[in-house]
């Protein structure tokens, strides 16, 4: 039995490769939906029911959540450089972190402090969102998943699953089962103008801190020591141990660091959406998942542009492509553009945007 | 070697799961022998008569037994506020057969009263999990649920039904669970039915609002679905406009793609009969959204909570709110102003946080009400007859609930005719007991 499984597989994989027939239908596919994108936007901009303030606007407000999402989408890709494994229950910490920082948001906002020391509140919010976010990818990693570091590629796979599923119903049996609203920060609400183009004040704050926090993740990787020993086990994990880095460490500080950036984009997703509950961390960290995908999982670069793309395709993709083509309710397809285009690019770049080969794994 | 012994313990769990499921097999046989046959050794008795007629057979609670009542409400998720609250008045109902609200369940002829509380999920999913485990408890009499009609249509109302066990709804409202073609026959509500709250909220918006154009957004859930569609409908046949009808997704945070869209027409009002957490971010971002800035946002019942109040934060301010017409109840008004809602504050240490405790209250009643009629009481053991339970349900008429007089027609709707009332947001919250606007609906006319 055990014997006789890889040489049908392979000799299946054989035949797919002599039929030239499934890449032609892909690629016939994909020229359609193509030509149905381009058709309908068109129709939408001819039809001119959108001004050019409405495209700017959803252009930023793609950006802002595609921010959130590149943040989310680096905890992925930075674990995924090192251990091959996806981490699904990073969503929960992303999750976490917020959730706990809103009770300080409560405390903040009842005793006026929210308001008369703003910047100094968000700063401690930032705090205890990163700090959380952090103790919660450790002890996960710690837990769950260095035990399981010989075992096949499957077994942490489905271990991050139920870890997601520990996590949220963990976080509904301390926090409650409610919606909550986070407290308003009068000093976010209004508008900016930059360059002629109007902007909420969170969602220009949002962009910025992803640019820098994103900067600031670069220069660690590329130049601090502990980066530079992350790229090694990235490398060859067990020749990494042979030249004196410790994995274990390093492997830890790759948690971390994933889970400082979910904590820091929790407090931002909440300037832009403004609620909390514990199954907040789902949706998002599917999303930012498949921006990692989207950009080339492994690669730090790959995620914040994955990020981007698939907040831009959500927020202009339903009105830009579907409205001229006079669908129904165009915005409830938003996810059917988002996958789609993730399909598109694994067709035509297998590796996402920037292939985990061509760049040096973070 | 090793295969050899991994083959045994394989064969041995084979042996453990063949004797678990013989053992169930025959655990529910014995239970289903018995509901059906009914007494046992006293032959021809009436109650074994009664069983015997009875397709489903009877509910038999032996002495000193408890009578099981079911619940299927949403307990957890964005919408439990909705579901805890009609649990609560479930809860009541049975607190009250003792004549006083003390925190302890009264008795039905003689037996207690012993909750099995499942929750619904608020989808098709939750519904099913929820039914199935009801139904397959022979014990349970009647169940009370489910708070959304997407756990019920086709769902909690066909998998209860094929069991022959009655299931009531404090709040399901959408109008597919009661037209002829769907209607399960073991369902009811006292509910209101949607054809009525939807359009009057399109009267309310066009003749008290002055609105001429409306869009609408729901959330793909049969309950949204159905209420703006009655609302476009109504809206369209009293002279307006309807500009876009939209739909997100449940679960979604960023709907400012689709609120651009809608802004592009500036309509006089939004129409978003969803829940709680989605309808919080959307009132937030309709108020950051240009074309939007003139429109009036309305909501219903599905946001008639505290819970959305919270999510919604300071955007909450001045949206309107349809739902039933708590302070026009022509049933009880005193009772319930009174005895009611002081008890549901000292049990629940809060008040109500959605609108249907009353409506499930009454349901509760109501089943009390049947089980007393149809249950025959011999030697100790109480024989309830599924389908004589049922129909005594269905003759509901002129019955004095909280929420008015329940008269349930043969489609299972036992609120043919209620009030509807719009409630404004003022100070950051809704007065359940000064609505801006009500009329009285039927379904008849």
């Amino acid at each position: 039995m055990a014997d006789t499984a890889p040489t049908t597989q392979s000799s299946r994989r054989l035949r797919f490769e002599r039929i030239p027939m499934r890449r032609i239908i892909l690629i016939v596919l994909s020229i359609s939906i193509i030509y149905g994108v381009v058709a309908g936007s068109t129709a939408t901009l001819r039809a001119g029911v959108f001004t050019a303030e409405d495209w700017q606007s959803l252009f930023i407000n793609g950006l802002a959540r595609g921010s959130v999402y590149a943040l989310i989408a680096i905890g992925y890709t930075l674990v995924y450089g090192i251990l091959f494994m996806i981490n699904f229950a990073h969503g929960e910490v992303f999750m976490a972190g917020v959730y706990t920082a809103y009770f300080v948001a409560v405390a903040f906002a009842g005793n006026g402090f929210l308001n008369s020391n703003p910047l100094l509140a968000i700063a401690i919010l930032l705090l205890v969102s990163m700090t959380v976010s952090v103790f919660i990818a450790v002890v996960l990693e710690r837990l769950a998943y260095r035990p399981l570091r010989g075992a096949p590629r499957l077994v942490p796979l489905i271990t991050a699953i139920g870890a997601s599923f520990f996590l949220q119903y963990t976080f509904r049996g301390l926090y409650g089962a409610n919606v909550r609203a986070y407290p308003n920060i009068e000093i976010l609400d209004g508008k900016w103008t930059v360059f002629g183009i109007q902007m909420l004040k969170t969602q220009g704050i949002v962009i910025v801190a992803a640019v820098v926090l994103w900067i600031l993740l670069y220069l660690f990787v590329a130049r601090t020591k502990t980066g530079r020993s992350m790229r090694a086990v990235g490398e060859d994990r067990e020749i990494a141990s042979l030249m004196g880095i410790n994995v274990d460490r390093t492997i830890v500080a790759t948690f971390a660091i994933g889970g400082a950036l979910a904590g820091a984009a929790g407090i931002l997703y909440v300037f832009l959406f403004n609620q909390v509950i514990f199954t907040m961390g789902f949706l998002p960290g599917i999303k930012a998942f498949t921006a990692a995908v989207l950009g080339g999982i492994g690669s730090i670069t790959g995620a914040a542009l994955g990020g981007l793309l698939l907040g831009i395709l959500e927020a202009v993709g339903p009105n830009l492509f579907l409205t001229g083509a006079e669908i129904p309710s165009p915005n409830q397809l938003q996810p059917v553009i988002a996958f789609g285009v993730l399909v598109l690019v694994l067709i035509f770049l297998p590796g996402g945007f920037v292939g985990a080969s061509e760049e040096k794994r973070a | 070697m090793r295969k050899n012994s991994s083959l045994g313990r394989l064969v041995l769990l084979l042996l453990v799961f063949a004797l678990v499921a013989a053992a169930c097999g025959d655990d529910s046989s014995d239970t289903t022998t018995a509901a059906t046959t009914g007494g046992g050794d006293d032959g021809g008795s009436a109650a074994e008569a009664a069983c015997d007629a009875d397709p489903f057979g009877c509910v038999e609670v032996g002495d000193g037994e408890a009578i099981t009542i079911g619940t299927l409400l949403v307990i957890s998720g964005p919408n439990a506020s909705l579901g805890q609250d009609s649990q609560n008045g479930v809860v009541m109902a049975a607190d009250k057969l003792d004549g006083t609200f003390d925190g302890t369940n009264g008795e039905l002829l003689g037996r207690a009263i012993a909750f099995n509380h499942q929750d619904d999920g608020c989808s098709a999913e939750g519904g099913q999990a929820g039914a199935q485990a009801l139904a397959a408890d022979p014990s349970t009499v009647g169940v009370i649920g489910t708070s959304c009609s997407s756990a019920a249509l086709g769902v909690a109302d066909t998998i209860l039904s094929d069991q022959g066990i009655a299931i009531i709804s404090p709040s399901n409202t959408g109008p597919a669970l009661t037209e002829a073609s769907q209607h399960q026959e073991f369902y009811l509500r006292t509910a209101h039915n949607d054809k009525l709250q939807g359009a009057a909220v399109a009267k309310f918006a066009y003749n008290e609002l002055g609105a001429r154009s409306a869009a609408t957004i729901h959330d793909g859930s049969p309950y949204a679905d159905g209420l703006q569609a009655v609302f476009a409908d109504t809206f369209e046949a009293l002279g307006g406009t309807i500009t876009v009808r939209e739909a997100i997704q449940v679960q979604e945070t960023d709907f400012t793609s689709v609120l651009t869209s809608i802004g592009a027409d500036s309509p006089d009002v939004l129409y978003f009969p969803i829940f709680a957490a989605e309808g919080g971010l959307i009132t937030q971002q309709a108020r950051q959204t240009d074309g939007l800035a003139d429109t009036t946002l309305i909501g219903s019942d599905g946001m008639l909570s505290a819970d959305y109040v919270a999510a919604a934060g300071d955007a909450v301010e001045g949206v309107y709110l349809s739902g039933p017409d708590l302070s026009a109840f022509t049933g009880d008004q005193d009772f319930y102003e009174g005895e009611f809602k002081t008890s549901y504050l000292e049990l629940w240490g809060g008040e109500p946080a959605a609108a249907f405790h009353a409506h499930s209250y009454d349901a509760a009643n109501m089943l009390f009400d049947a089980i007393k009629e149809v249950a025959i009481d011999e030697d100790g053991t109480l024989y309830i007859p599924r389908t004589a339970l049922k129909d005594a349900l269905f003759a509901t008429s002129g019955v004095q609930g909280i929420t008015g007089t329940l008269n349930c027609n043969d489609l299972g709707d036992c609120q043919s005719t209620a009030t509807i009332a719009v409630y404004q947001v003022v100070g950051g919250n809704y007065d359940s007991s000064n609505p801006v606007y009500s009329e009285v609906a039927s379904l008849d006319g």
